[in-house]
Order: C-alpha cells, then structure tokens, then sequence
C-alpha cells in the first residue's frame, strides 16, 4: 500500500548538511497497522512527511495505493494539483491534533470535505457519521478549546477520515495524551484499521504503542531503518532488537562463568505448559528466574523469561535441547558482550 | 463661547473627521489587508515563496513607514488632485491618510498572520487545500479577532493623523481645537473638543475588543483596555464559547 525506495532527505542547515532519511527501504501492506519506532532525532517525522510530500525527499520514490506521488509535480511549498488530489485519499493525525479554533468540531470535520467540493447536505450528513464512528456526536457544537486532549485527537481522526481515505498517516497521534487516553485513542485506531480495512503508518518513540496496535514495525536510527517485519516473526527472532525493547527483562545474570543465562520466548499455546518445572524435574536442576514478562502483541499472546541454569553452555546442551522440542525458542545469551548467541 | 456655539461648530468638525478616517480607513483595509498577506505569503518558506517581490514589498512597507506624515500630506498633494480632482477638503485629506495607514496596517496584518500555527498550514496542505483554500479557510479565519484588533488599533492611528489633515483644509476636530483653542485662546473649547477625541477613541476600542472577543473561540483574546478590568470581571472563554454555539 505504502512503498518507499531509497527514499532519502537532506536538510541544508546554515551549510551543514543533516542527512535525516538515509536510503529508507520500506513497505506497508495494504490493512495493516504499521508502526515505525526509534528515539527522538531519528526521522520518524520526516520519513512520515515524505509519504505524503509535505517534504520533499532528495532522493527516492514514494508509491502510495499504486501512485508514485514522487513523480506528481510541486515544491514543498505548493503542491500540483494531482498531488494535492492524491493527498486527499490519504489521511494524516498530527501529534499537536491542528484543529482550526474558528470552527466547532462539526466544521472541522467537513473542512475536508469543503475541499473536495461536497455540497453542505452531504457534509453535514458525512460529518455527522464521523462523529458518532468516534464517540464525538454530542460535541459537533463545541469548539476545540471546549475539549479535552483525547478528544480532540478523535476530532483530528474523524477528519482524517472525512475524504474516505485508504490511507491514515499518525504522526505522534498519542504522545500528547495520558496513558489511559493513549490507550482509547489506540484502540480506536485499531477498530477502524478493522472495520474500514485501513492501512495506519504511525510513528511513535513508545514500545507500548507498537506493542499494542502494530502488525508490523520498523526501528529507526540516524535517518536509517535498522529493522523491519512483522512482529510475529521479529518475535521469533532472537536477535531482533524490536522484540527486546518489546519486553524489557532488565540486566543480565551474575554473569558468572559457571551458569548460563537463558531467554526463553513463547508465543500461543506453549505458557499453557510448566516447562519451567518440567525441566527441574526432569533433569535435577535448580532453575533461576531472572525476569519474565508476557503481553498480547499482534492479538497473540507472547512471552519472554529469562532464567539461569548452572554450568556452562556446553553442559546444559540436552536442557536446552528438551526446551527447543517443546516449541519454545531459546536464545543463549553472551553475558561477556551483552547480545543473544 | 457658548455652549451652542461649540455645538455648531463640532458637529460639522466631528462629521468630518468620521468622513475621513471612515475612508481612509476602508481604503486600508482594502489594499493592506492583501498587501499583509503578500508579505507573508512570498516571504521565505512561504506558500508563495518569491524572495525578489517580498524584498521590493518589504522596502516600500518600510519606507511609507518612515516618511513623517505631515510631509507625506504635502508630498502627495498632485496625487491628491489627481484622485479626486482637488487638494482641499476632507476628501482630499483621506488620501494621504490612506497612504499613511496602510503599510502600518500591512505590518499589523503581517504580524497577525505569523502567528498561526505553522501545524494548521500543513493540516490543511496535507487535506491537498491549494494556496487560496489555506488563505481563505485558515490564515484569515484563525486570525479574525486579532485583525479585528489591528483594524481598530488603525483607525485610532487615523484619528491622531486626521488632525494634522488642517494643514490641507481637511477640517476635522483636530483643526477646530488648534484654529480655535490655541490660535483664539478658546482653552476651555479646546478642552471640550479633546474630551470627544476620547470618547470616540474609547468608544471605537471598546467596540473593537467587543467584536474581537465575540469572534475568538480560542479564550485567550487580551484588550489593550483589559488593565483597566479586574480580573474576574472578563467572562470566560468557555461562556462566550457555548453562548456563540447555542446561537448559531
Ligand atoms: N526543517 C528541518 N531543517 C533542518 N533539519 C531538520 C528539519 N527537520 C528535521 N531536521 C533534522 O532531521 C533529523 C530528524 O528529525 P525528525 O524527522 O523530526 O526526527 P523524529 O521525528 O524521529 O524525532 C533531526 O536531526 C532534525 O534536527
Ligand atoms: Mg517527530
């Protein structure tokens, strides 16, 4: 749905040069929710502008639903107009929610709208629908100071909405909200990704985030995608750094040589069994549980847990081998340099 | 002198000083207001972005800034007569006064402008809203109160200038206090004629931040006459707010 190549952007800052997309590869199924992740500084936002030309990449091609917008003519200041027609199949929610303070929540809504062209009988019909899809009907006379910060977000998805986009870009959409606000306007997102079969493109610096919307994530560092998949695979992966961050277990062991520090990861059905104490059982050994955590990403439940066997590696070869035949996946970590074996 | 005298005397003066400044003033709105927006528009990252008209625009803004007006009333005297066909009179004074007013205007608008959200702007670029959609749909309407204000911040400026309008037989209030009060020692007359200058001012400030805050939905409109009120005395945005919403 979203493709970029090499998409990569330049900034000239008082004749410095700040590469802030560097060679982006990425693709975006069509009704998935796909979230790109990394620290404050890496991109996000200019890879998420570029999609929909607000910036203008320096080099490489954006596709959305079959359009290469890089070909459509415009400058960053004034678009073409099949880029700006282009731009109204793709809807976007920005962090700050830029909702007009002129307008009530009705007008805002059929901003949009008044750009395509639709007479005020349709607007008002269309505007309506949005607002009660939202859960804002009884708001449509308000005006934006009058509401809180999760509303107003829903307010922004609601016009985002209003052009029957394919498309929703979500810049930071939840990173002024509360947790518990965060969380209603996540699920939101989630139900219309369900219901309309929306593809969402959301950025976010929060794991929890991806964690609880995403199908599929990138990890972005200095203007480069360092990672991407589907969680479920980057789960299975135990060099993934996505799935790490997803399950924080804190520090290593002890790190002493004579024990041997395990991660564990199981996705469906496999917590059902007590492997931990199946294992001590089996083989007489004393297990130590370092960290676990588990939590429901992608709609499945997946978990990690760390734990310490005694002796080295090489002694604890038929322990490790029971685990993998139980469907578990299990990753040896090397406490000298800190990273899975 | 009488009070009647007086009387005869200030309501031809008073109408005149309406007449022009009320031209003047139309004239500033109708060639400033675009004249703000160009400065904004093609300044650098601007939606119209042309360094080379926003530079020329910026030169003129700044020297009708700087020309004193009692120079400028005599400079543009063959303008004048060209215009309306004459030099004297209050017609002919509004002329120099809209020359005057509108590049203060034109900054006022430009101010006004800079502060919009630059998020707005790109809200409405990604809904694919062209150049004149934006103008029309966000710059002019988001900034509505404070271009309430900067209309009638201008035509308090009109009124101050209008009383030099004398030196070309404009007339107004202004020329009736220096002809009578300090050329005929009429204190007392000039004295009364000052006090309306006031009042009109008061009255036009009031009536502007009246407007002003009827058309901000945004709760943090500030008049200039504000120091003057207590505090809890200014309603609440949410009030006016829900007042406008259940009178529409
Ligand atoms: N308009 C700009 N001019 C110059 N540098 C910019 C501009 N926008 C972003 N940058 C730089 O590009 C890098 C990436 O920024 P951004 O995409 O906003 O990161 P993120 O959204 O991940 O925090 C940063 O180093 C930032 O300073
Ligand atoms: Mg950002």
């Amino acid at each position: 749905m979203i493709t970029t190549k090499g998409l990569t952007k330049v900034y000239r800052s008082r004749g410095r040069d700040v590469v802030a997309l560097d060679d982006v590869d990425l693709h975006v199924r069509q009704g998935e929710v796909f979230g790109v992740v990394g620290t404050s500084g890496a991109g996000k936002s200019t890879l998420i502008r570029c999609v929909n030309l607000l910036e203008r990449p320096t080099a490489g091609t954006v596709t959305v639903d079959g359009v290469e917008l890089t070909a459509l003519a415009g400058s960053e200041q004034r678009a073409g107009r099949e880029l700006r027609e282009a731009r109204r199949r793709i809807g976007m929610v920005f962090q700050h929610f830029n909702l007009l303070s002129s307008r009530t929540v009705q007008q805002n809504v059929e901003l949009p709208l008044e750009i395509i062209g639709l007479d005020r009988h349709d607007r008002r019909r269309k505007a309506a629908e949005l607002l009660d899809l939202v859960g804002l009907a009884d708001k449509a006379r308000s005006y934006p100071s009058q509401l809180s910060g999760g509303q107003k977000q829903r307010v922004g998805i609601a016009r985002a909405l209003a052009g029957d986009p394919k498309v929703l870009l979500s810049d930071e959409a939840t990173s002024a909200l509360d947790p518990e606000t965060t969380r209603s306007v996540l699920k939101l997102l989630r139900e219309l990704n369900q219901q309309l079969g929306l593809t969402v493109l959301l950025i976010t610096h929060e794991m929890d985030v991806i964690k609880s919307v995403c199908d599929s994530a990138a990890l972005m560092r200095g203007g480069k995608v360092v990672e991407t998949g589907q969680l479920t695979d980057l789960l299975a992966d135990g060099r993934s750094q996505i799935a790490r961050d997803l399950f924080p277990l804190g520090d290593f062991g002890t790190g002493r040589e004579d024990r041997t520090v395990l991660e564990i990861t199981f996705q469906g059905d496999a917590p059902a069994q007590p492997f931990v104490s199946q294992l001590a059982r089996t083989y007489q050994i004393d297990i130590n549980i370092l960290g676990a955590a588990a939590e429901t990403i992608a709609g499945r439940l997946v978990g990690r847990m760390r734990v310490e066997l005694p002796g080295s590696h090489t002694d604890n070869v038929v322990p490790i081998g029971y685990l993998r035949q139980q469907g578990l996946q299990v990753d040896v970590l090397d406490l000298s340099n800190g990273a899975a074996a | 002198m009488t009070w009647d005298r007086m009387q005869e005397l200030m309501w031809p003066a008073t109408w005149e000083t309406l007449g022009m400044v009320g031209i003047a003033g139309l004239a500033t709105l109708v060639i400033g207001l675009p004249l703000g927006l160009l400065l904004v528009l093609t300044d650098k990252g601007g939606l119209l972005q042309n360094l080379a008209v926003s530079r020329v625009l910026g030169v003129i803004v700044n020297v009708g800034r700087s020309i004193p007006f009692i120079i400028l009333i005599v400079a543009v005297i063959p303008f004048t007569k060209a215009l309306t066909g004459t030099s004297l009179g209050w017609q002919a004074a509004s002329v120099p006064l809209a020359i005057g007013a509108i590049p203060f205007f034109a900054r006022l608008v430009e101010t006004s402008l800079r502060e919009v959200d630059g998020g707005l702007i790109e809200a409405l670029k990604a809904m694919g809203a062209g150049t004149g959609t934006i103008v029309r749909k966000t710059l002019l309407p988001e900034t509505l109160p404070s271009l309430v204000s900067a209309v009638t911040t201008t035509l308090i400026a009109l009124i101050g200038y209008s009383t030099m309008a004398g030196t070309v037989g404009g007339g107004g209030l202004g020329d009736l206090a220096i002809r009578y009060g300090y050329q005929r020692f009429e204190t007392t007359f000039m004295w009364v004629i000052v006090a309306e200058l006031v009042i009109i001012v008061t009255a036009l400030q009031l009536l502007g931040d009246q407007i002003a805050r009827r058309l901000s939905h945004r709760g943090n409109y500030r008049s200039p006459l504000s120091f003057f009120r207590s505090a809890n005395a200014a309603p609440r945005a949410e009030e006016i707010d829900e007042d406008l919403a259940s009178s529409h």
